[in-house]
């Protein structure tokens, strides 16, 4: 509806609007130094973008106003688009937050409405026309922008999701045919989930017998988790795999009670030294120092 | 479709093939539990790796045959059970409790040779 209503505006006074653009764009390329200077100054005195110096203020200040004018008099939003992603790829790492970017790109909105008020203060149709013919670019140009920022912003963010996600599961092989899969933090039902699938196919991919689950680094769980747990214990069994878990707290303890758990399918060790011990006595591995007792600490020579 | 049935030794090896309808599943039961005496054997293998869904009456009807099998003198080996199906048989409460499950049919044969009991 709106866009249908657009349309017709422009198609019914495209020649004037184009001939104001046209001299909307000369005016601002006239005074390009200026606008630009100012720009930068009031961006500095808003305290926006600190993270970065003043000259660097200046530099980019320069670059999205030519890019600005640019749109404006092609009316193509493309380059500023890829200009705005690029930017933003740049300053997000240096902490500069949305409402600064919004903030400075409205002040540059500001900035040359000002200055057409102050060309076209005897004239005042004119002026009309002018801003008739200047507000819908430059609200589409600051729309561009901080969309063009936010969506850089989810991209990064959906990024370190994926990161996270990986490196929240690791499921390690410390020896021939025994896997350790640490747990440290909250566990939700999606990170559970996520934990047994990669147990799983861990457990196919490296031919694991015995895995030791350790929970040192989880405080508590509340009851499906538990039960997602106990489910993952069997689910191994059923692979093949001997189960270990180690580094019960008192408050899953409680709670594997209170859900009733089968205490003949849990297999518990009170920390990860004596689970993996307990593992490598399943698997037939004896660890012994390589150095007789007497003659330590110091090293013998290989 | 049949199950062939392989004699390795003194192990008898059933290897599923492809989806089995009930009807399957009980012959196959019901030829292992007939030739377990037969060629005096000492353990059976059934490799359910091409199986993609384990529902409850093929989850009884490996429980049952294991039962039978172990009545008749010998121990079975449920091996190679996907870990997606695995973990959909354990939603389903079918965890196939007292029954000795291997990774694959290398692991199965090493867990019959060991003659180990419990796990």
């Amino acid at each position: 509806m709106r866009e249908t209503d657009k349309r017709r505006q422009r198609t019914g006074r495209d020649e004037t609007a184009t001939t104001l653009l046209t001299e909307l764009v000369s005016h601002l390329r006239e005074y390009r130094t200026d606008l630009r200077q100012e720009w930068a100054q009031r961006i500095t005195k808003a305290r926006l973008l600190t993270a970065m110096t003043e000259e660097e203020v200046f530099t980019e200040a320069t670059a999205v106003y030519d890019q600005y004018v640019e749109a404006l008099e092609t009316g193509t939003f493309e380059a500023l688009q890829a200009y705005a992603r690029n930017l933003s790829e740049r300053i997000i790492p240096r902490g500069v937050e949305t409402d600064e970017v919004v903030g400075i790109v409205l002040l540059l909105r500001d900035v040359l409405a000002r200055s057409l008020f102050a060309k076209y203060q005897h004239d005042f149709s004119t002026l009309n026309r002018i801003l008739d013919a200047y507000e819908p670019a430059a609200n589409r140009i600051a729309n561009t922008v901080a969309v063009g920022f936010v969506q850089e912003r989810e991209r990064i963010i959906r990024e370190q999701q994926e990161a996270i996600k990986e490196l929240s599961t690791p499921v390690l092989q410390v020896r021939e045919r025994l896997l350790i899969l640490p747990i440290i933090g909250a566990i939700d039902p999606h990170r559970a989930r996520q934990l047994t699938e990669q147990l799983l196919h861990g457990i196919r991919a490296t031919r694991g017998k015995v895995v030791v689950i350790d929970l040192t680094g989880v405080a508590a769980v509340d009851s499906s988790i538990a039960n997602h747990l106990v489910q993952t214990v069997e689910a191994s069994r059923l692979l093949g795999a001997t189960v270990i878990v180690t580094g019960l707290s008192p408050a899953i303890a409680q709670t594997l009670v209170n859900i009733g758990v089968d205490l003949g399918k849990m297999n518990t060790v009170g920390d990860l030294q004596g689970g993996i011990e307990q593992a490598e006595r399943l698997l037939g591995y004896k660890v012994v120092p390589i150095i007789p007792e007497e003659a330590a600490p110091t090293r013998a020579p290989h | 479709m049949a199950v062939p049935i392989l004699k390795q030794g003194d192990v008898l090896i059933a290897s599923i093939q492809s989806a089995l309808t009930d009807v399957d599943l009980v012959a196959l039961r019901d030829a292992l539990v007939e030739r377990v005496a037969s060629h005096r054997t000492r353990g059976v293998i059934v490799d359910v790796t091409s199986l993609d869904v384990v529902d409850s009456f093929a989850s009884r009807t490996l429980r049952d045959l294991a039962h039978m099998i172990r009545l008749r003198g010998a121990r079975t080996v449920i091996v190679g059970i996907q870990p997606d199906v695995a973990f959909a048989m354990v939603q389903l409460g079918l965890t196939l409790e007292d029954i000795p499950t291997a990774l694959d049919l290398e692991e199965g044969l090493a867990f019959l040779s060991a003659g180990r009991h419990a796990r």
